[in-house]
C-alpha cells in the first residue's frame, strides 16, 4: 500500500506483506505498515486482531512466516529482542517484567547487556527521568511503587538504550486518567526529539488526541491506514469492528416505584489472604432495586478480594456484613447466596467463570446446579442432559453467542462469545442481585455493547446490579452511581450526574473525597 | 532435520482412542528388543507372554487359565476404578498398595481372631471391614493434605511401606498361626470366611471379579451421568471454577481418597479371602502400583479400565509362563509394565499435539522470505 516509496529517508520502519501463521489461523495476513520519523503511529484493533503478533515480530520474539521488515530502507532480519534493541527498537510491555524485591535501578541494570556499575545506571536513569518529566527515585523498591511508577521504570529502561522507535503496548490500560496525561506529555516530548512511537491501544479518544497516523487491523488484515485526527471515534470504531456499534440506551430509574436495597455490604473487613492481596477496610455499599452501581479503580486495589467476599467464595466473619434481599448472607456459601437470588460473573472467564475443557452445556450446570436443581437434575443427582442442552440453546440464541460446533468446549469460544454466554447464563435465571467483575474485559465492541445493554435492562426490570470495572467509559455508560475502590477502601458512590472523569480519576489515585471537591474547584 | 510438536487447535478424538493402542504396539516392539538383548527369541517370548495364557479361549483344557486371568484382573480393576475417580479430581493417590494391604488386614480380623466363628454374616462383615480399613488408611493422606497441605503423592506412597512392614510384623508376631511350624502366616480361614468361586467346575475365579465389574459400572455411571461426577471433573480440571460452582475441594480430596482407598481395601480382602485364604508377608505382587498403569491405560474411564485391567493381568500371567517355559526373570514383568506406562503417557502427547518433521534449511527460507 504505502510502502512503495523505497529509500524515502523519512520512513523509519516499513513492513511489507508480513504474515504469521499459527496452525490454521493467520494471525497476521500480509500486513503493511509504515512508520515515519518523529510520528506517533497508532496500531488499532480489537482483541485478537493481530496487534500483539505484529508487534512481537517487530521486536524479534516471533519469526514471520512471510514478508519483509525494512529498517531505514534496509531489509533486516530481527531474530531476537536483543537484535531489535541493537537496531534501535525499544518496547514497553503491557505486563511489566520487573522484580518486586529489587530497586528500580537494579531492575534497569538487569536488562542492560553491558556491565555498567549500578551507581552510573542510577544516576543516568534519574537524569533521564527528570528530563522527560517522569520523576523516579532509582533506589526505591519496585514492590512499593504504584503501577504508574512501575511503568515509568519500564519506559526509562527502554529510553536508556536510546531507541529510535518505541513500541508501547496498551500503556494506559493500567493508569488513572491523571497518570495517563503525564504519559502523553512524555510521548509528545519524545516525538519532538524526532523519535517514533508505535502506540497500541483500543482507546479511540486517546488515539485521536495523540497520534499522527493510524493503522487499523481486523482479523489479522490491515483494513485501513488513516489520520486519526480526521476521523471520529465512531468512524474508527467502525473500521475496527467492521460494523456500526449499537449505542447504549439508559432509561432513567423509575422514580415512583419503591427501591429496596437488595444487596447490602456493611462494615466489611477482610484480612489479606496472601502477602500479595489487598485487605478490605470497612467497605459499605447498598445496591437498590432498579439501579446499576459501578465500582471503579485501578487494577489490584482490592476489587478481586471484594468480589470473592460478595460472591461467597470466601466467607465473612460477621453474617451481617453481606446481606442479600434482607437476609444475612455472610456465612452462606456461594450456592447459598445464589439460592437467595444473587448471581455472579467473575473477572476471569476461563478457569473461574467457566471450566475450559467442559462443554457449554456442562458449564451451564456449573453455576446453576443448585438454583435449577429441579429442572436440571433428576433422582440421585442424575444430570438431565436434554433439559440443560435446551437451556444452553436458549442462552446462545438470546445472547447471540457465535460458536463453531453445536456444543463446543468453553475454551474453543472467543473471549467475547464466552463472556456473552457466561453473562447470559446468569441473566437467564432473572437474578434479583447481579454482581459482575469486568463485564467486557477483552470483549469486542459489538459484544460489549450487548452485554452492557443487558445489564441495564436487568436493573430496570427491578434487580440490583453491581459492576466492578477498570473501564471508566463503560462505567459512565451504564452506572447510576460510581464508587471508587482504592487500596481496599471503597468511596461513597457518586451519583452519575455529579461524577466526572476527573473526580473519579482523583479518587482512583487515592485522593480523599473531600480533597477531590477542593482540587476540582482549584482547577476550575 | 528436527522433530517439532505442533499444538492442535482441538483435542484429537481419533488419537484419544488410538493412543492406548499405539502405546501397546510400541511396548511390544520395545519388549521384543529387550527380550533379544536378554538372549531370548523375541517372538517366542512374546508368544509365552501374550498368547499362551489365553489358550483357554480355544482349548477347553486350558479354561482354568482364563480363571487365573480373572483372579489377577479383579484387584487391578477394583483398585484402578477407584484411582480413576481420585485422579480425575486431581488428587494423586499413589498408595493404593498400602490401602489394599490394610483392607486385607482389617478384613481378616474376624477369621484370624475368631477362627471358630462360622456364620453367613462373616463374609459380608469381612468385606465391609476391608472397605472401611482401606478407606480409613486412604483418609490419612487426605487429612494431611487438607489440614497441612502436604503432598499426597509422597505421604500416600510412604504409607505403603508402613502398611507392608505392619503386615510383615503381624504375620510374624501377634497373628502367627500357633500350629504353623513357625511359618510367617496366619491360620487358614474357615469356610464361611472364604469368597466363593464362581464356577468351581472349571477354575478358581471368585466373586472378586464380579465386584470389579460392578464397581466399574457404578463408577462409570457416577462419573458420566451424575452431578457428583460433574463435581469430580470440574474440581479436577479447574479448581477455581469448582469453587465458583460451590463445590468444596477439601471435601473432594476426602471423597477421592475414601473411594479409592475403600475399593483398594475391598480388593485386598477379596484377594486374601478368595485366592490366598490366609495372611502372609506378601499378599500382592504390586497390584496397587500396577493399577496406576491400568487406570491410565484405561483413559481414567471405568469401562476402559476393565479392558486395561485384563491386559495388565495378562502381563502377570505371561510373566509367570515365560519364567517357567523359557527361564525369563520375573523382573522382566515389572520392566514390561513400566514400559507400558511410559508409552501410554508419552502417546497422550499425540492427543494435544501433532508431530512435524522440519528441515532447518527450508524453515529458514520460509521464515525470512527472499532475504
Amino acid at each position: 500500500m504505502s510502502a512503495t516509496n523505497d529509500g524515502d529517508a523519512a520512513n523509519l520502519l516499513e513492513v511489507v506483506g508480513l504474515t504469521k501463521i499459527f496452525g490454521a489461523l493467520k494471525a497476521c495476513d500480509h500486513v503493511d505498515l509504515t512508520i515515519r520519523r518523529g510520528e506517533i503511529h497508532a496500531l488499532l484493533g480489537e482483541n485478537g486482531a493481530g496487534k500483539s503478533t505484529l508487534v512481537k515480530m517487530l521486536f524479534g520474539s516471533l519469526e514471520p512466516n512471510e514478508g519483509e521488515i525494512r529498517w531505514k530502507g534496509e531489509p533486516v532480519r530481527i531474530a531476537s529482542p536483543g537484535a531489535a534493541r541493537k537496531l534501535g527498537i525499544g518496547m514497553v510491555f503491557q505486563h511489566f517484567s520487573l522484580f518486586e524485591a529489587l530497586t528500580a535501578a537494579e531492575n534497569i541494570a538487569l536488562s542492560l547487556d553491558d556491565r555498567t556499575p549500578i551507581g552510573t545506571i542510577a544516576a543516568k536513569a534519574q537524569a533521564l527521568s527528570y528530563s522527560y518529566g517522569l520523576p523516579l527515585d532509582p533506589y526505591s523498591m519496585v514492590g512499593d511503587l504504584s503501577v504508574g511508577e512501575r511503568q515509568r521504570i519500564e519506559i526509562i529502561r527502554c529510553l536508556l538504550q536510546t531507541p529510535e522507535l518505541i513500541i508501547l503496548d496498551e500503556p494506559t490500560s493500567v493508569l488513572t486518567p491523571q497518570e495517563a496525561d503525564k504519559l502523553f506529555e512524555t510521548l509528545e516530548r519524545l516525538r519532538a526529539e524526532g523519535k517514533s512511537i508505535l502506540y497500541i491501544s483500543h482507546r479511540l479518544e486517546e488515539v485521536k488526541r495523540m497520534c499522527d497516523a493510524a493503522t487499523v487491523l481486523r482479523h489479522g488484515k490491515v483494513v485501513g491506514h488513516c489520520n486519526p485526527r480526521r476521523e471520529t471515534a465512531s468512524s474508527l470504531a467502525r473500521m475496527m469492528v467492521g460494523n456500526e456499534v449499537q449505542a447504549i440506551v439508559r432509561p432513567p430509574v423509575e422514580a415512583s416505584a419503591p427501591h429496596p436495597a437488595l444487596l447490602e455490604i456493611r462494615n466489611l473487613d477482610r484480612k489479606p489472604a496472601t502477602p500479595f492481596s489487598i485487605p478490605l477496610k470497612n467497605v459499605n455499599l447498598a445496591v437498590k432495586a432498579g439501579e446499576v452501581i459501578g465500582i471503579a479503580g485501578v487494577a489490584g486495589n482490592g476489587q478481586g478480594e471484594l468480589f470473592e467476599a460478595i460472591s461467597g467464595e470466601v466467607l465473612q466473619q460477621e453474617a451481617g456484613s453481606i446481606r442479600v434481599r434482607n437476609a444475612d448472607a455472610g456465612h452462606l456459601s456461594i450456592s447459598g447466596r445464589r439460592l437467595l437470588g444473587a448471581a455472579f460473573v467473575p473477572e476471569e472467564r476461563l478457569g473461574h467463570g467457566a471450566a475450559p475443557r467442559m462443554r457449554l452445556s456442562e458449564n451451564l450446570l456449573l453455576s446453576r446446579h443448585k438454583t435449577d436443581r429441579k429442572a436440571f437434575l433428576g433422582t440421585a443427582g442424575m444430570v438431565q442432559t436434554s433439559a440443560i442442552a435446551a437451556a444452553a440453546q436458549r442462552i446462545v440464541e438470546v445472547m447471540d453467542v457465535r460458536k463453531s460446533a453445536p456444543d463446543p468446549e468453553a475454551a474453543a469460544l472467543s473471549g467475547g462469545n464466552l463472556q456473552k454466554f457466561i453473562i447470559g447464563r446468569e441473566l437467564d435465571r432473572r437474578p434479583s442481585v447481579m454482581v459482575v467483575n469486568q463485564p467486557t474485559w477483552g470483549v469486542d465492541a459489538g459484544a460489549a455493547a450487548r452485554i452492557r445493554q443487558a445489564l441495564i435492562e436487568l436493573a430496570r426490570s427491578g434487580s440490583a446490579v453491581l459492576v466492578i470495572s477498570q473501564d471508566l467509559d463503560e462505567l459512565f455508560e451504564i452506572s447510576d452511581a460510581i464508587a471508587v475502590m482504592h487500596n481496599g477502601e471503597l468511596s461513597k458512590p457518586l451519583p452519575i450526574a455529579e461524577a466526572t472523569f476527573e473526580k473519579i480519576g482523583l479518587l482512583m489515585g487515592g485522593a480523599e473525597p473531600g480533597h477531590v471537591e477542593q482540587h476540582v474547584k482549584e482547577v476550575a | 532435520m528436527r522433530i517439532e510438536l505442533v499444538k492442535r487447535p482441538q483435542r484429537s478424538a481419533l488419537f484419544q482412542v488410538l493412543s492406548p493402542f499405539i502405546a501397546l504396539g510400541l511396548t511390544l516392539v520395545a519388549g521384543a528388543i529387550m527380550f533379544s538383548i536378554l538372549g531370548k527369541n523375541p517372538l517366542e517370548a512374546l508368544y509365552y507372554y501374550f498368547v499362551a495364557p489365553l489358550s483357554g479361549l480355544w482349548n477347553p483344557n486350558d479354561v482354568w487359565q482364563l480363571h487365573e486371568l480373572a483372579i489377577k484382573a479383579a484387584p487391578l480393576i477394583l483398585i484402578a476404578v477407584g484411582l480413576s475417580i481420585c485422579y480425575l479430581s486431581n488428587n494423586w493417590n499413589i498408595g493404593a498398595e498400602g490401602q489394599f494391604i490394610v483392607g486385607a488386614i482389617v478384613g481378616s480380623i474376624l477369621p484370624v481372631v475368631f477362627p471358630t466363628f462360622e456364620s453367613w454374616i462373616v463374609l459380608p462383615l469381612m468385606l465391609i471391614m476391608g472397605i472401611v480399613g482401606g478407606a480409613a488408611y486412604g483418609a490419612i493422606p487426605a487429612f494431611l493434605k487438607t489440614r497441612f497441605n502436604t503432598n499426597e503423592i509422597l505421604t500416600s506412597l510412604m504409607l505403603v511401606y508402613v502398611a507392608q512392614l505392619f503386615l510383615d510384623w503381624m504375620v510374624r508376631g501377634p497373628w502367627r498361626d500357633p500350629k504353623g511350624f513357625n511359618f510367617p502366616q496366619t491360620v487358614q480361614f474357615n469356610n464361611s470366611a472364604i469368597l466363593p468361586e464362581l464356577f468351581p467346575m472349571s477354575g478358581r475365579a471368585n466373586w472378586g471379579f464380579v465386584f470389579a465389574l460392578l464397581a466399574a459400572l457404578v463408577m462409570w455411571f457416577l462419573v458420566s451421568r451424575t452431578l457428583k461426577g460433574f463435581e469430580v471433573k470440574v474440581l479436577g480440571q479447574s479448581p477455581r471454577a469448582g469453587r465458583f460452582a460451590g463445590f468444596s475441594s477439601s471435601r473432594m480430596v476426602f471423597f477421592g481418597f475414601l473411594v479409592s482407598g475403600g475399593l483398594a481395601g475391598l480388593a485386598g480382602i477379596s484377594e486374601v479371602s478368595g485366592a490366598i485364604n490366609q495372611l502372609q508377608p506378601t499378599i500382592s505382587p504390586g497390584y496397587g502400583f500396577t493399577a496406576i498403569i491400568v487406570a491410565f491405560l484405561g483413559r481414567l474411564n471405568p469401562l476402559g479400565i476393565v479392558a486395561a485391567g485384563l491386559v495388565l493381568a495378562l502381563s502377570y500371567l505371561g510373566g509367570e509362563a515365560a519364567q517357567v517355559s523359557i527361564g525369563l526373570s520375573d523382573k522382566a514383568v515389572r520392566a514390561f509394565q513400566g514400559m507400558l506406562l511410559f508409552f501410554v503417557l508419552a502417546c497422550d502427547t499425540l492427543i494435544l499435539y501433532r508431530i512435524r518433521l522440519v528441515r532447518p534449511a527450508k524453515s529458514l527460507e520460509l521464515a525470512h522470505g527472499n532475504v
